[in-house]
């Protein structure tokens, strides 16, 4: 059995981590895929020297986010004595994390509340929202 | 970086402290004089080298560069089979990312790309070049720039195919690419001598176009657009304005002032497209009309200096300065793409003349026909000249940029203002675009360095302030002659150079049709 878990670097993530923990303990063999998406899109606008550049900051986003969130998850997951990978991509959260899942054959996704508020919630909707409507997985939101 | 700015300043005030200092009573008429050196400094020093390029053929009048220009097209486009309509709809489909793998997302992107190197040729030549094209060779000038767009879209694919190809990849993960890059390694390839020469010799003229087209020309018709609204004031502080944003922005990493232009440059595109339709459809009984005077114009010329080759010539001009097909530009921005197949950023780029010419050119041109701003003889049908006789004569004796303006006003009251903003945010985008492109290519001539780096900069700041200081002729015959010779050494090269494009042609086909490179599902 395997299991997605999305995290965005925030506090909240803990949570589904703790969560997917629990969840796994209780089961015979489960294999635990943490996924980190970096915000991107393919048609956003940059100038010639940021694509210039835009291979280097990739390498750069991959690492920061490899050591700061996705390193230690996989290390308190291991400790507690199960099978766990990380996948780090650029992407749009929702569709990314879905797409994850979908290629794995995953039984199920597990994230964690959206911690985006506001405005910019009000106007492009917070990507826990978009990923419960159109994951083709079953999602666990954790609260 | 407050050095820099010292450095910066210490020339700005330069410039701008000859002026006071020189006369303090008659301020106005020595601003004047001012701007009249300028000018006339400008076109004593660069005559020959403009003569040299726009020379006519022999017992004709039709400059040669043009003709170099459209055979070069024709050559690619009968070479590849017409690839710019074989491969129109992959094109489609790489820049909505269809054969993109997921797991190079966050990569420049196919689309990126091409709106990186559109936001460096949509600009001024799309609305003052196509005003002055048709002003001067009537609306038949029109058919010949689609004409020459269409031919075009096989020129930029051979040269942006090549440009991913050769470019530079350094170890900290950043790329450099352009012409000189592939003629210097593509020639050592094919075992050619005289490729590092010809490297050098595009390095140069790319510099020259970089400061001439790519800044000159657009802090002039930024000036003249900001005049029409302010009234008239010497050129100079607008040069002075704009080399200081363009400096913060490419010496001190202001970043946000280019990510905010990057943003609202495609939706001024898309609005300008908009008010376009808007004046085509209150108009829409002219349509036909003015479509009849594009095509009759084309072959008669209908009374234009010149006749139909007048029409032809600034039909052909006006494309190439626009979409810069064939000059070599778009192939440094492309590069920048991470793709395992070079040529499927040919494809991508091929759409750039069409979006750039046969799309927004078009409108532009089509506007000022059917708003008729270009006076007709009632009597004969055919137009009538301004009394130097080197134009046709408009509503209001307008020109260039301010042509277009009063075409869009006639139909739309407010929408000057509207292109005002355009105009400038267009002119700030490309000297944007092209400080990059002199970069990269100064950087291929002295190697990569912070000073050598910053030096290219200043220079590049004080040729802004040069160019709105001088007025229109001699700066847009500077512009014109730097661009186009930058196309002289890139399409001799890409004859030698074509062959080893359509190998890749040949083998990407062929995987494509077996089925090979198919699609990913995201």
């Amino acid at each position: 059995m395997k299991l997605v878990i999305g995290l965005d670097g925030q506090s909240s993530g803990e949570k589904a981590l703790e969560f997917a923990t629990q969840l796994a303990a209780n089961m015979e063999t489960c294999e635990l895929i943490v996924v980190y998406v970096i915000e991107w899109s393919p048609f956003s606008f940059q100038t010639a020297e940021e694509n210039a550049q835009r291979h280097k900051r990739r390498e750069e986003e991959i690492s920061i986010a490899t050591d700061r969130v996705l390193t230690p998850a996989i290390d308190t997951l291991t400790k507690a004595g199960l099978t766990a990978r990380a996948i780090v991509r650029h992407g749009d959260v929702a569709d990314t994390i879905d797409a994850i899942a979908h290629k794995e054959g995953a039984s199920q996704i597990i994230i964690a509340r959206s911690s985006a508020g506001g405005f910019s919630k009000r106007i492009f909707g917070s990507s826990t929202a978009n990923l419960v409507m159109n994951a083709r997985v079953p999602v666990t939101v954790v609260v | 970086m407050s050095n820099i700015y010292r450095v910066f300043f210490t020339v700005a005030a330069f410039f701008a402290a000859a002026i006071p200092a020189a006369a303090q009573e008659a301020a106005q008429e020595v601003v004047l004089t001012m701007d009249e050196k300028v000018n006339a400094a400008f076109s004593s020093a660069t005559g020959w080298f403009v003569n040299g390029i726009f020379m006519s053929i022999p017992g004709t009048n039709f400059p040669w560069i043009v003709m170099w220009l459209v055979i070069g097209a024709t050559v690619f486009t009968i070479y590849f089979a017409a690839v710019q309509f074989r491969f129109f709809g992959h094109a489609i489909a790489l820049v909505k990312g269809d054969y993109s793998d997921p797991d190079d997302a966050g990569e420049v992107s196919h689309f990126q790309a091409l709106a990186t190197a559109l936001s460096g040729t949509v600009g001024l030549g799309n609305i003052a070049g196509v005003a002055v094209a048709v002003g001067i060779g009537g609306p038949g000038a029109t058919f010949w720039m689609i004409l020459a767009g269409l031919l075009g879209m096989a020129s930029k694919f051979t040269e942006c195919t090549l440009g991913v190809k050769y470019r530079n990849e350094y170890p900290d993960g950043s790329v450099s690419g352009g012409p000189m890059y592939y003629i210097a390694k593509g020639f050592n390839e094919l075992g050619l001598p005289g490729g590092k020469i010809l490297a050098v010799v595009f390095s140069i003229f790319c510099i020259l176009g970089a400061l001439g087209g790519g800044n000159m020309f657009q802090a002039n018709q930024a000036h003249a657009q900001i005049t029409q609204i302010t009234g008239d004031f010497p050129g100079w502080i607008t040069g002075i304005i704009f080399a200081t944003i363009v400096f913060a922005v490419i010496v001190g990493g202001i970043k946000s002032i280019a990510k905010v232009t990057e943003k609202i440059v495609p939706l001024m595109g898309i609005l300008y497209v908009g008010a376009a339709l808007i004046v085509l459809i209150v108009n829409y009984n002219l349509i036909g009309w003015a479509f009849g005077q594009i095509f009759a114009g084309a072959f008669t010329g209908l009374g234009v200096a010149g006749g139909m080759v007048g029409a032809l010539i600034q039909g052909f001009k006006r494309a190439a300065f626009s979409n810069e097909a064939g000059v070599g530009s778009a192939a440094i921005a492309h590069s920048a793409v991470k793709t395992k197949e070079p040529i499927t950023e040919g494809f991508v780029s091929l759409l750039e003349p069409l979006i750039d010419t046969v799309v927004v050119c078009t409108m532009t041109a089509l506007v000022i026909v059917i708003s008729q701003q270009l006076i007709i003889d009632p009597n004969t049908g055919n137009y009538v000249l301004n009394e130097a006789g080197t134009a046709i004569a408009t509503v209001g004796d307008t020109s260039g940029v301010a042509l277009t303006s009063a075409a869009f006003g006639s139909a739309i009251s407010w929408f000057p203002y509207v292109l005002a903003i355009a105009v400038i945010l267009f002119a700030f985008s490309t000297m944007i675009s092209w400080s990059y492109y002199g970069l990269k290519a100064w950087t291929y001539l002295f190697g990569e360095g912070k000073t050598k780096e910053l030096i290219f900069k200043i220079i590049f700041c004080i040729f802004i302030v040069i160019g709105a200081a001088a007025s229109l002729g001699p700066v847009i015959d500077f512009s014109d002659a730097a661009i186009f010779a930058m196309a002289v050494v890139n399409i001799f090269c890409l004859y030698f150079l074509m062959k080893i494009v359509r190998r890749e042609l040949v083998s990407y086909s062929a995987r494509l049709k077996s089925g090979e490179i198919q699609k990913f599902t995201h």
